[in-house]
C-alpha cells in the first residue's frame, strides 16, 4: 500500500511539476462508491493553499462527490463508501482518530442552492462561532458577524435588518449570507459547490469578486460549470470526466493548451 | 383550440361547483347535528324549584346537626300548602315532588351559616326530575296516567303549587358544578371535566416526551435495519388499531399485572398514551423528514453534531407538525370511551377528583352513562355534556392553529 502510494505520488508530481504554491490538501487514490456505484476512481489531486482550485466537468462526473470527500460530508449519506488517502496540512482526514466535527469546523461550505437557516441574519452568522464556543462574549460575536458581512459583501446591505430572517433576502443576498456563515467560523478551506448556478449575472460577479479577495486567506476549491468563471477566479483548475481525474494544471495552461484532447473539447464547448 | 379552451372553463367551473356543493352538504348536517343538540339540550340548563318555608324555630343552637331532622323540617313546610293530604301514602308521593336531596342541601346551608337556627326563612329546593318536565311542559296530560310518569293527582299538586307564585326556574348552578348523581337534577359533568382533564394531563406528559424522543430516535440515530423495520411497521399498524384493544392492554397489564387501582385517571392516562403515542411518533417523523435537507447539511457542514441538528434546526422547524400531530392525538384520546370503560372509569362516582390517583370518570364516559339511564331528563343532560365535549374539542383544536402559528418557519 505504501509502495502504491509512493508511486502515485510520483506520478502526481510529475502532473503537478508547474505548481509553485505550497499544497495544504492532498489527494492519494480516493475512490468513492455509492453502495456497489464507484463514483470516483483513483483520484491524485493537491490544491495550493490560498488559491482557487476549480473542478469542472461535464454533470454526474462525480465533482460534487469529490468536494463532499473533503469535509467527511459523504459520511452522512449510509451507502457512500470512501477509499483513498486525504491529508489535511499532513493529517490523514479519515483516520479513526479524526473528529469529525473538529475538522468540519476548519472548512467552510457553500452549496449550489442557498441554504440560510431559518433563523435572523444575525444567528445565521453567530451561529458557527456560537456552535464552537469560541466566542463568548457578546460585543465579540457581534465584531464577528459584522466582520463575517462585511467580508462577503453583504454588511451595507443588512445592516438594518440583521433581526430579519435570512430566509427573507434575495437569492444573491442569500448566497453571500452562506458565504457569511462559512467564514465566520474562520476556516482554512472554503468549499463551494456551484455557489453562482441559482444566482443572477449581477449576483454571480459580485460572488466572483469576493472569492478573488477571499483567497488571500482561504484554500478555497469551487466546482463550476461555467468555463468563464473558473478561468476568472481560479488559479488551478481540475477536468473530472465519468469520475476519472483526466487533467489538473494552472487555468490559464488548462484553457490555452491542454494535455489531453477530452479537456480541450469542454473548455472549448465541443464536448458531448 | 378556442373550443378546447372553452371545454376546459366550464369543466373548471363544474368542478369549482362540485365542489361548493359538498361544503354546503357538509356545513348542513354539521349544523344540524350541532342544532339538534342544543335543541335538546335546553330543558337542562334550568331547574324548577321551590321556595319552602324554613321554621327553626323550634330548634336550639345546642341541638347537633347530626339530630336536626332536616328531612322533616322540609316535610312539614311542603305539607303546609296542602293541609287536607292525611294518608301517609298520598304524603309520600307528595314528598316525592321535590328532590331528596332538599334536606341535604338545607343541611350544608345550615353548617354553613348557623345564625339562620332559631329562624324563620325561606330556602330555594330543587324539584324532582319528573315535576321539573311538567314544568317545563315535557309531561302530556292528554295521555292516559299509565302513559305518564305523574298520575292526575301529582298534576293537580304541581299546578296548586304554582299557583302560589313561590315556583321559579333558575339556572341549574348543578349541572355545571357537581358530579354525577342518581337524580337527574342534581347530577352534573364538572366532576366528569375535570377527570377527563385529569387523564388527558397524565397522557400528554406521558405521550408527547416519549413519542417526540422514539420518534427522533428512529428518524435519526436508528441504524436501518430488520428490527427497526419491523418496530416501523408495528408502529403504523398500532395507529389503526382499534381502542377497545387498548383498554384490553391496560386492564391486562396495568391493572391486573401490576396492580393498579380500578377507575383512576392515572390508568386511563396511561391507557390513552398508547393509543395517541403511534400517533405522534407518525406525526414527529414526518414532520422531521419534512424538514428540506438542505439545512441538515448547512448544519452538519458547520460542524454541528447529529444531536445538535436535530435539537437546534430539526426539531424547531418540525415543532408546528409535531404540535399539530399531538394535539390531533389529544384530541382523539379526549373523545375516547371504550378504553375507559375497560379499566372501570365507567363507575359512578359523585366526588370531584382532584389528583390522578381519586376515582373518576371522563366526560365520553359520562355522556354514554347518561345516554343509557332511563331518566327522561339525563337525555337533555346528555346533549348537553355533548356540546360541553365539543367545545372542549374546539378550544383544544384552536390551541393547535395557534400554536401552528407561534413556531411557523418561513423558508
Ligand atoms: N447520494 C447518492 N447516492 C447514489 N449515487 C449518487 C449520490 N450522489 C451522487 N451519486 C452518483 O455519483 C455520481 C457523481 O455525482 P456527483 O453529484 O458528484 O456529480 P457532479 O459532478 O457534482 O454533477 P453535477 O455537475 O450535475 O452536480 C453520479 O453518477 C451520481 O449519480
Ligand atoms: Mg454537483
Amino acid at each position: 500500500m505504501k509502495l502504491n502510494g509512493d508511486l502515485i505520488m510520483d506520478e502526481q508530481k510529475e502532473q503537478n511539476n508547474i505548481r509553485n504554491k505550497k499544497s495544504l490538501i492532498e489527494c492519494r487514490g480516493v475512490d468513492v462508491f455509492y453502495g456497489d456505484k464507484q463514483a470516483l476512481f483513483g483520484i491524485n489531486l493537491d490544491i495550493g493553499e490560498k488559491e482557487v482550485t476549480s473542478l469542472i466537468g461535464p454533470s454526474g462526473c462525480g465533482k460534487s462527490t469529490f468536494l463532499r470527500c473533503i469535509n467527511r460530508m459523504n459520511d452522512v449519506i449510509e451507502i457512500c463508501k470512501v477509499e483513498g488517502n486525504i491529508k489535511i496540512d499532513n493529517e490523514d482526514i479519515y483516520h479513526p482518530d479524526v473528529d469529525v466535527v473538529e475538522l468540519r469546523s476548519r472548512i467552510g461550505m457553500v452549496f449550489q442552492k442557498p441554504n440560510p437557516f431559518p433563523k435572523s441574519v444575525y444567528d445565521n452568522v453567530a451561529y458557527g462561532p456560537k456552535l464552537h464556543g469560541r466566542i463568548l462574549h457578546k460585543d465579540d460575536l457581534d465584531a464577528k458577524v459584522e466582520k463575517s458581512l462585511e467580508r462577503a459583501g453583504l454588511w451595507s446591505e443588512v445592516k438594518d435588518r440583521l433581526g430579519e430572517p435570512g430566509t427573507s433576502l434575495s437569492g444573491g443576498q442569500q448566497q453571500r449570507l452562506c458565504i457569511a456563515r462559512a467564514i465566520a467560523i474562520d476556516p482554512s478551506i472554503i468549499l463551494m459547490d456551484e455557489p453562482c448556478s441559482a444566482l443572477d449575472p449581477i449576483a454571480t460577479a459580485k460572488i466572483e469578486e469576493l472569492i478573488d479577495e477571499l483567497k488571500d486567506n482561504f484554500t478555497i476549491t469551487i466546482v463550476t460549470h461555467s468555463m468563464q468563471q473558473a478561468a476568472r477566479v481560479s488559479q488551478r483548475t481540475a477536468f473530472f470526466h465519468l469520475g476519472k481525474l483526466i487533467e489538473v494544471g494552472d487555468t490559464e495552461k488548462i484553457f490555452r493548451s491542454p494535455d489531453h484532447e477530452q479537456t480541450e473539447a469542454y473548455v472549448t464547448g465541443r464536448y458531448g | 383550440m378556442s373550443k378546447n379552451l372553452s371545454i376546459r372553463h366550464r369543466a373548471e367551473k363544474r368542478f369549482i361547483a362540485y365542489g361548493f356543493i359538498s361544503l354546503i352538504l357538509a356545513a348542513t348536517m354539521l349544523a344540524t347535528i350541532i342544532g339538534s343538540m342544543i335543541y335538546r339540550s335546553i330543558p337542562a340548563y334550568t331547574n324548577y324549584s321551590i321556595d319552602l318555608e324554613i321554621n327553626m324555630t323550634e330548634i336550639s343552637a345546642e341541638d347537633e346537626f347530626e339530630d336536626i331532622n332536616f328531612r322533616g323540617i322540609i316535610r312539614s313546610s311542603l305539607f303546609s300548602f296542602f293541609p287536607e293530604v292525611e294518608s301517609r301514602s298520598d304524603k309520600r308521593k307528595l314528598f316525592k315532588l321535590i328532590s331528596s336531596s332538599a334536606s341535604y342541601t338545607l343541611r350544608d346551608f345550615i353548617i354553613e351559616n348557623p345564625s339562620y337556627i332559631n329562624k324563620k326563612f325561606y330556602f330555594n329546593v330543587l324539584f324532582t326530575d319528573d315535576s321539573d318536565l311538567f314544568y317545563k311542559g315535557y309531561v302530556d296530560t292528554s295521555l292516559s296516567e299509565s302513559e305518564r310518569r305523574l298520575d292526575n293527582q301529582e298534576v293537580a299538586w304541581l299546578n296548586e303549587l304554582k299557583n302560589t307564585g313561590r315556583v321559579k326556574n333558575k339556572i341549574s348552578k348543578n349541572l355545571f358544578l357537581n358530579g354525577d348523581s342518581r337524580e337527574p337534577e342534581v347530577a352534573g359533568f364538572w366532576g366528569a371535566t375535570i377527570g377527563s382533564l385529569i387523564t388527558i394531563s397524565v397522557t400528554l406528559l406521558l405521550s408527547f416526551p416519549v413519542g417526540v424522543l422514539t420518534a427522533i430516535y428512529l428518524e435519526n440515530f436508528a441504524v436501518k435495519n430488520r428490527i427497526t423495520d419491523f418496530i416501523e411497521v408495528n408502529i403504523n399498524n398500532l395507529a389503526a388499531v382499534p381502542s377497545i384493544i387498548f383498554g384490553l392492554l391496560g386492564l391486562a397489564v396495568f391493572i391486573n399485572f401490576f396492580g393498579m387501582p380500578r377507575s383512576i385517571p392515572l390508568v386511563g392516562g396511561l391507557v390513552l398514551s398508547l393509543m395517541t403515542l403511534p400517533t405522534i411518533i407518525i406525526a414527529t417523523r414526518s414532520s422531521l423528514q419534512s424538514v428540506p435537507p438542505s439545512i441538515r447539511e448547512a448544519a452538519l457542514a458547520m460542524g454541528a453534531s447529529e444531536m445538535q441538528v436535530v435539537f437546534q434546526h430539526l426539531l424547531p422547524s418540525a415543532l408546528p407538525g409535531i404540535f399539530t400531530g399531538t394535539i390531533i392525538g389529544l384530541a382523539r384520546a379526549f373523545g375516547e370511551s371504550a378504553p375507559l370503560l375497560l379499566i372501570g372509569m365507567v363507575a359512578f362516582i359523585v366526588d370531584i377528583p382532584a389528583t390522578f390517583t381519586d376515582p373518576a370518570t371522563a366526560l365520553p364516559v359520562q355522556i354514554y352513562i347518561w345516554a343509557d339511564s332511563p331518566e327522561r331528563a339525563f337525555v337533555a343532560k346528555t346533549s348537553a355534556a355533548t356540546l360541553i365535549l365539543i367545545g372542549l374539542l374546539i378550544l383544544i383544536n384552536l390551541a393547535a392553529v395557534l400554536l401552528r402559528k407561534r413556531y411557523e418557519v418561513k423558508w
